[in-house]
């Protein structure tokens, strides 16, 4: 039977340092090893340096940053910022390895436009010019590389960007998936803009540009593993008009930006959190779901936070422009479903935690790697 | 989503917390055990702790059956993948980051293993008939709520002559482990919250020797955060009047007689291995299963050679003391130190649910609140 609790307690640690004091040291070594600069100690790579998570912030922190010593990089933007003749320029480079190569929603043509000229918008800066790379695979049916090169004119077009350079490979049958596209674009910084990965305070408030989720998982449904069909499609879309909107409605009270791709919007702040040393608290009641996407995740048991967009943009703004930064970015076509579900604190500095929607609270931290379905 | 939704109703969770602070006698400490990885995971994903007095304490039980994966069976999977080339070697997905001696299947396929991720027993056969000149071996895991589909899969398999489908089997039941934790002279543990997915399966029949021989309470649960906090509800009443007895809160779902379709599958496909081994609690006899004779040639341990090799846990390991609540996570010697999640040496940091992961990452801002603030 059931012992009391007094006697219990007692018998736990007896011939151990008292608890509170050993507790605490232990807790002291963790905080410790969290802020030092990961280390890069994997012997291969695997599919987890690519999923966005901890494996691909060790690669990049434990190996390109202290690499490169350039501090531009070190400020792990979505683009790095550099000044020429005076004026601030912003640049970005992006490869795109997607399967299948067209989607529910989009094509890989597309994504590498909107990709590159999502990532200098939240650098505050609108695409001028993209050098656009393919490889491609022996054997590629040339209809589909020309409806992809179209898709890139039509996109490239609608962000009202050039290409203006490029370079061609073919590597043997067997090599790439049918082909990979890499995409590099510069543009000047928006005078209106005072952005920086560093900058958040508490009391700052957190944005999203729409629902999340979607392209991730049209991609998850389109490649058929799953045996589920649904509407879903993915949400690939330039984000210089929200970028522009929120400029506009705040100037320099926007205070970063950050377009949510691998990894979901739950990464993008852990990497923010990090950036500016402080905490985020999110609400879960306000996260906007579309219910295809929270049933999906419902299924394979999945977090919508961790899933994959390409048309979101999580803007961090100070507190008394909060207001009107939600009500610019609701007036942008699209983002009629933009929401504040964040708030920044002090405490605890380089974390993201969520008040659940059932009334309790967990951490939101990066993954690992992918996020994998779990059988339990 | 509807029905899911409906159990997950904050207002009635602020209830039922209510309730229980009401029932628990201030001074007794409550140390529930909760048997399964999923409820595991509802707890961290509502953030159900934080709706608890502090009295009641919640432990993490060996019911995560990636968790529970001893490494040497681990390296029995990845010798069978990199030796033998015309093997397939597929897996249910939370299976790919388990740590074996030396690395993981992640890390084995980044090696050149040919090792997919499958979400079903059913699409391992199916690229067993799609790749006729290949050899696919499903890793098959999980406590008899996954055993089923595998036992379906390998009568399917036989009935239809498909002769390039094997299955390492790594099945493992619920209640040896159960048993051999409630044997332990220094168990400290009040009750227990059954296992509603192997619930629906074994029913609720196989827990009454844990009232009967043990007098501990065991409340058979669903997954949802209503369930689980009804569930702790119904324990802490019978703790209080000293009753104990099995009891099943999910009813909507599980009959206690359990599935009998299900029970014959397995019966027919599978026997008893004399004695397995569980990371963390050591060897437990007839806990485990294997193919049984009339499915022997479907055997891969039988068709290849695998190591065999038995890995020990690391001596410094304290895993079963964790796991029966006789230590907190931080008392465990190499917590912190050798055993971090990025380089898990036992069960509890492999997971990030298992109990010492989530004392790792989370420890320092959980429970964070005092009990007056949890409820009205």
């Amino acid at each position: 039977m059931t012992e009391p609790a007094t006697t219990s307690e007692k018998r736990i640690g007896a011939g151990r340092p008292t608890a509170p004091g050993r507790e605490q040291r232990v807790l002291e070594i963790i905080e410790t090893a969290r802020m030092k600069r990961p280390r890069f100690k994997d012997t291969r790579i695997t599919m987890s340096h690519g999923a966005g998570g901890k494996a691909t912030q060790t690669l990049i922190e434990g190996v390109f940053v202290p690499a490169f010593e350039s501090d531009e990089l070190a400020a792990l933007g979505d683009s790095g910022v550099v000044t020429i003749g005076g004026s601030q320029v912003a640049m970005t480079t992006d490869t795109f390895v997607v399967k299948p190569l067209q989607f529910p929603g989009g094509s890989i043509g597309e994504l590498a436009v909107m990709g590159t000229v999502n990532d200098l918008a939240a650098a505050g800066a609108h695409a001028q010019a993209l050098s656009l790379a393919l490889v491609l695979e022996e054997g590629l049916d040339a209809e589909v590389l020309k409806a992809e090169v179209a898709a890139i004119a039509k996109a490239a077009a609608s962000a009202g960007v050039s290409v203006v350079t490029g370079d061609t490979k073919v590597v043997e049958r067997g090599l790439a998936d049918g082909m990979y596209v890499c995409t590099t674009g510069i543009g000047a910084i928006d005078e209106r803009a005072a952005l920086s990965t560093g900058s958040l305070q508490a009391g700052d408030r957190v944005l999203v540009s729409k629902t999340i989720g979607e392209h991730g998982t049209a991609i998850m449904l389109a490649r058929g593993e799953l045996g589920m069909e649904s509407d879903v499609v993915s949400d690939t879309r330039s984000l210089w008009p929200v970028a522009d909107a929120l400029l506009d409605a705040v100037g320099t009270d926007l205070r970063c930006m950050r377009d949510a791709t691998r990894g979901g919007v739950a990464s993008a702040l852990n990497e923010l959190a990090r950036a500016s040393n402080v905490g985020i608290s999110v609400r879960e009641a306000d996260i906007p779901v579309i219910p295809e996407v929270s049933g999906a995740s419902e299924l394979l048991g999945i977090d919508p936070m961790y899933v994959a967009n390409e048309g979101v943009m999580v803007a961090f703004v100070a507190p008394d422009a909060a207001d009107r930064a939600l009500e610019a970015l609701r007036a942008v076509p699209g983002c009629e479903a933009a929401v504040e579900l964040a708030e920044i604190t002090a405490e605890p500095p380089g974390m993201v935690l969520v008040e659940t929607a059932f009334g309790g609270r967990r951490v939101m931290d990066l993954l690992a790697g992918d996020p994998l379905p779990r059988i339990c | 989503m509807k029905f899911v939704d409906e159990f997950r109703d904050a207002e009635l969770g602020q209830v039922l917390a209510g309730e229980i602070l009401n029932a628990v006698e201030p001074g007794r400490h409550y140390k529930l055990m909760e048997v399964c990885g999923g409820h595991t995971h509802s707890i961290y994903k509502y953030g159900i702790d934080d709706l608890l007095p502090e009295n009641v304490e919640l432990v993490h039980g060996p019911g995560c059956p990636v968790c529970v994966m001893p490494m040497g069976r681990i390296d029995d999977g990845i010798a069978v993948a990199a030796r033998n080339e015309e093997v397939i070697l597929t897996c249910f997905g939370d299976m790919m980051r388990v740590p074996g001696s030396e690395q993981t299947f992640l890390d084995a396929k980044a090696g050149g293993a040919d090792i997919r991720m499958v979400y079903s027993p059913l699409d391992a056969l199916r690229i067993a008939k799609a790749n006729p000149d290949r050899v696919v071996v499903f890793f098959a895991i999980g406590f008899e709520t996954t055993a089923p589909s595998t036992a379906l899969t390998l009568m399917r398999a036989k009935a239809e002559g498909v002769e390039n489908f094997l299955c390492i089997c790594n099945h493992v039941t619920i209640v040896p482990p159960l048993r051999a934790l409630l044997d332990s002279p220094d168990l400290r543990l009040d009750g227990f919250i059954g296992p509603g997915h192997v619930s629906t399966i074994v029913g609720v029949r196989p827990f009454e020797f844990i009232p009967a021989e043990y007098g501990k309470p065991l409340v058979t649960a669903g997954f949802e955060p209503l369930d689980i906090l009804q569930a702790i509800r119904m324990i802490v009443a019978q703790l209080s009047t000293g009753e104990s007895k099995v009891e099943n809160q999910y009813k909507r779902v599980v009959p206690y007689e359990g599935n009998p379709a299900a029970l014959r599958a397995m019966a027919e496909v599978f026997e008893l291995r004399p004695h397995f081994e569980w990371r963390g609690l050591g060897f437990i006899s007839q806990s485990a299963l294997k193919l049984s004779e009339a499915y022997a040639d479907l055997d891969a341990e039988l068709r290849y050679e695998v190591p065999g090799v038995r890995v020990a846990d690391p001596k410094a390991c304290q895993c079963g003391e964790v796991l029966k609540g006789v230590i907190k996570p931080w008392e465990c010697k190499v917590f912190g130190t050798a055993c971090t999640p990025e380089h898990a040496i036992g069960t509890c940091m492999v997971s990030p649910e298992g109990a010492c992961a989530a004392y790792y990452n989370y420890g320092r801002y959980q429970r964070g609140r005092p009990a007056e603030e949890v409820a009205v």
